[in-house]
């Protein structure tokens, strides 16, 4: 079986502060980091590569800078690595990044696509079931496990609000695949060492199948016409003071507030 | 393309075994402030299996129209019948705007139908306004909540966004409101359904729903033990309220992932949220500061909470809460 999957590199958001005085993100000395869902659709490749002796490619679009992640997923131990880097990418809103990505699938043999059910700078969750529709493919979701039953059949158990749903679905599919869907494995030292001999390679716009008005910018339906920072609302009253006084001020204010009798 | 051609707020009315769900009732709400900017009309797009007689309520909410897709193939939700039958629909009727929750199946549905219908598609919406130019200006969260940013889609119609579970309010039901009922028979490719539903699997977890929640406890790292969760949990059953949870806490294992607030967990609303022990990083603050009135309890002066709370109080949570507690017995 050939499993492509799709990774990202994304600021980790968590470390992401905000400068008080500009208003402004503080991105210096923010660590990028591979996308937590990629990261959990990566280990679920491999772990197919360990039972059914798949054949793992990672591809990611981005700067050159994001070869970083797709050294992790070598010596993590995937046997190919694409990175898909061209200014003619840039400015992409989600569907014209699925465009670019879902022009470099049609260019590979693949049974299986994995993505990240979303990356953590976006919070979409759009890229993946926008690619399947490019590629004409049968997609799930919100993926929290899956079994192989036999060469055309994947049984794969699906995350929703009130539980989970086990579907089936034929090959070719695509899956959007969750961080907590298990626990990735960590890079081995063999393979840290390894994945510096191993030859990732480059392609830009030229070497994938795809209409060239479709990407970047001008392939964007969606503009941002502004961003901000969040207005802080006025802080209410904040006392400094004993625990029975505390209790106190607050019953006072709820009741002048009419929330409690 | 011919923007004109494109009219009418759309709301894709998410059901679940025929049950309406609640974020399809606030979708109505907000569609209602749009139309009016609009001078345009809501329109509901409900698609089930045996759900005709459920369209009266959507028009008692909100809709004057109802678009009915009503066929034994859309029984449940699955990915590729749900996309032929709403692009069919959109196609046909050409909205200006087409709204989804964010949930499981709006975000399954939406970029699907986005890509289909080559039109774009903007998620999690906290905001959704008309500008000057009728144009649906969408405003969302990003960078883990740390940056908003107004998303426009110009050139491309219908102008699609999903929004949040608990972010905008239903309206109250009108009784009697008068609408109309538009039967579309949706022509399936069954060829192409390569998906097979084998269980439907219902936890308890989908029993606590802490959007619907008028009052929440939340604890955070600052609450420490699990003792001192079922301290908060006293309180929580005293005041009638629901327990909640920074993601700290959720990631610890103390208290389910269906009970955690922010960006990673659920945007709630109540009329009063109490934060005890809680910090108050800016995605645990992006889930709550909607909230009618916020009451934070931190031993740090100087913790981010204080910022948007409407009453803080510097001290002790483990002294503070049992107090509370008898103080509000009945």
């Amino acid at each position: 079986m050939n499993i492509v999957v799709c990774i990202k590199q994304v600021p980790d958001t968590t470390e992401i502060k905000i400068n008080p005085e500009t208003g402004t993100l503080i991105r210096d000395g923010v660590p990028s980091i591979m996308n937590p869902d990629d990261k959990g659709g990566l280990e679920m490749a491999l772990m197919l590569k360990d039972t059914c002796n798949a054949h793992v490619t990672v591809i990611t679009m981005g700067p050159p800078q994001a070869e970083s992640i797709l050294r992790e997923a070598f010596a993590m131990g995937v046997d190919r690595a694409i990175l898909l880097t061209d200014r003619r990418f840039a400015g992409a809103d989600t569907l014209a990044t699925s465009h670019a990505l879902a022009g470099a699938l049609r260019t590979l043999d693949f049974d299986l696509i994995i993505t990240g059910r979303q990356a953590i700078d976006g919070d979409t969750a759009q890229v993946g079931p926008q690619m399947a529709e490019h590629l004409q493919l049968p997609q799930i979701s919100y993926v929290a496990g899956l079994t192989c039953n036999d060469s055309n059949l994947l049984t794969v158990k699906k995350e929703t609000e009130e539980g989970y749903q086990i579907l089936e679905v034929e090959l070719p599919c695509l899956l959007t695949v969750l961080a907590t869907a298990n626990k990735a494995r960590y890079m081995s030292v063999q393979g840290i060492m390894e994945s510096f001999d191993k030859e990732m390679e480059i392609w830009d716009a030229d070497k994938i199948e795809v209409d060239k008005e479709k990407l970047g910018l001008k392939g964007s339906p969606t503009r941002v016409k502004k961003s901000f920072t969040k207005a802080q609302k006025g802080a209410g009253e904040v006392f400094e003071v004993d625990a029975e006084e505390a209790v106190g001020i607050i019953i006072s204010k709820l009741k002048e507030k009419f929330i409690i009798k | 393309m011919d923007k004109t051609a494109y009219k009418n707020v759309f709301v894709f009315i998410e059901q679940r075994e025929g049950i309406i769900q609640s974020v399809a009732l606030e979708l109505l709400g907000k569609a209602q402030d749009l139309a009016q900017a609009l001078n345009e009309k809501v329109v509901a797009l409900f698609a089930g299996s045996g759900i005709a007689a459920e369209a009266q309520s959507l028009i008692e909410y909100g809709a004057d129209e109802i678009i009915v897709m009503d066929s034994p193939e859309l029984k449940y939700y699955l990915t590729e019948p749900y996309t032929q039958a709403l692009s069919q629909a959109i196609t046909q009727f050409k909205p200006g705007i087409v709204l989804f929750g964010a949930t499981t199946i709006g975000r399954d549905l939406g970029p699907r139908l986005s890509a289909r219908l080559n039109t774009g598609l903007t998620a999690d919406c906290t905001r959704l306004e008309i500008s000057e130019e009728g144009e649906l200006m969408m405003t969302r969260p990003a960078f883990g909540g740390n940056l908003m940013a107004t998303i426009l889609c110009s050139d491309h119609r219908p102008q699609m966004s999903t929004v949040r579970p608990g972010v905008m309010q239903k309206r109250e039901r009108e009784t009697g409101r008068k609408g109309s009922i538009i039967p579309f028979a949706a022509q399936f490719d069954t060829s192409k359904f390569k998906v097979r539903l084998i269980e439907n699997v219902k936890e308890d977890k989908g029993k606590v729903d802490i959007t619907e929640a008028k009052i929440l406890v939340s604890g955070g790292r600052g609450v420490g033990s699990k003792d001192n969760f079922d301290k908060l949990a006293r309180l929580a059953e005293t005041l009638n309220a629901q327990l909640s949870a920074s993601r700290a806490v959720v990631d610890s294992g103390l208290v389910d992932h269906d009970r955690q607030v922010g960006q990673t967990g659920k945007t709630v609303r109540p009329d009063l949220y109490f934060a005890f022990g809680i910090s108050g990083a800016i995605q645990h603050l992006a889930g709550m500061e909607e909230s009618e009135f916020i009451v934070a309890v931190n031993k740090d002066k100087y913790a981010p909470i204080f910022s948007v709370c409407d009453l803080g109080i510097v001290g002790d949570v483990n002294k503070i809460v049992p107090l509370l507690t008898e103080r509000l017995q009945p």
